[in-house]
């Protein structure tokens, strides 16, 4: 089964790749463009019995190891 | 004296900090490679500078599970002295050994470059052999060393102290403020609340042999031994 995880920073979190790419895009013209956040993404095949199961696995190594909460947060996206 | 020296894929300053203990200081170390799964009989850890794992995700995410971190933790939780240095601090940070995270440096760019420190506190197991308030310069490199924490592990830190080393200068085009990376309240080094555990960005092993230049680093080395000398007189007593 194919599982989408998407990390972004937290709110609050600076995010000074984001912040380069927003000032760029206004450089180019984009004046209406408010903000841009840059965050990950992921996608795992696992095997799984359910949507329910490969929903609970990518949630738990996604709070182990693709995100770390201190800055991050995630949400996890099924096909 | 023995110091570990963990080696983890690409680690790029352990065959510094080995110089700089064995070759200039004559302690003892161990080598250790992050596959091995024990420290053995050591007074002290380094975790070194480098990349590890490409820094693929974060820096230090993947180094955090590998192998020999069961036993760096379980060495922390007994009170072990655990330094980490560079992404050595990063590793600490993601293994929750120490508060917060080290994210992506304000100016998006990689810093090399000597800054100025001034030692917050000298009453750590890291800092016995420094002044309070004393300047010390060392070398930066790193592209992730902007410490970030909420507000409130913040205000802990500053009132128990355990904000270790704080960036003082100097000012550049890239840092007006004189804060290389833009680490909250110019953050470099920070302890756990124990204080057994240290994490700092820059590299006192780069700052120890007076034949390729300066040697305020030497201190954080000769604080540990003399903290471990300390402590093994305390237990014969």
């Amino acid at each position: 089964m194919m599982v989408k995880v998407i990390v972004t920073h937290k709110p609050g979190v600076l995010d000074p790749q984001g912040q380069t790419v927003l000032q760029s895009l206004r450089q180019l013209g984009y004046r209406n463009i408010r903000d841009v956040r840059i965050g990950k993404y992921i996608e795992i095949e696992l095997d799984a019995t359910s949507r329910e199961d490969a929903e609970r696995q990518a949630a738990q190594i996604s709070d182990k190891m693709l995100a770390n909460p201190v800055i991050e947060t995630f949400r996890v996206e099924l096909e | 004296m023995t110091f570990a020296v963990i080696t983890f894929p690409g680690s790029n300053c352990d065959r510094d900090c080995i110089w700089a203990l064995e070759g200039v200081l004559g302690y003892t170390v161990r080598n250790i490679f992050h596959r091995e799964k024990s420290l053995g009989s050591v007074d002290a850890v380094v975790l070194p500078g480098g990349f590890s794992y490409g820094d693929y995700l974060r820096a230090g995410a993947l180094a955090h599970f590998s192998p020999i971190m069961d036993a760096v933790t379980a060495f922390a939780h007994e009170g072990g002295i655990v330094l980490g240095i560079c992404n050595g601090f990063q590793i600490l940070c993601e293994a929750g050994l120490l508060p917060g995270a080290l994210v992506r440096n304000r100016s998006l760019k990689f810093v090399c470059h000597e800054v100025s420190l001034r030692v917050e506190n000298c009453a750590t197991i890291f800092t016995s052999q420094y002044q309070e308030g004393q300047e010390i310069i060392l070398p930066i490199a790193h592209s992730d060393g902007n410490y970030l924490t909420d507000p409130a592990t913040l205000s802990t830190l500053e009132q128990e102290r355990r904000v270790v080393f704080r960036y003082t200068g100097p000012k550049r085009f890239d840092a007006l403020d004189g804060n290389p990376n833009g680490s909250v309240n110019a953050i470099a080094g920070i302890v756990n609340s124990e204080g057994n555990v240290l994490g700092m960005m820059p590299h006192p092993e780069r700052a120890c042999d007076p034949d390729i230049g300066r040697t305020d680093g030497l201190g954080i080395f000769l604080s540990v031994a003399q903290s471990v000398v300390r402590q093994s007189a305390v237990l014969a007593e």
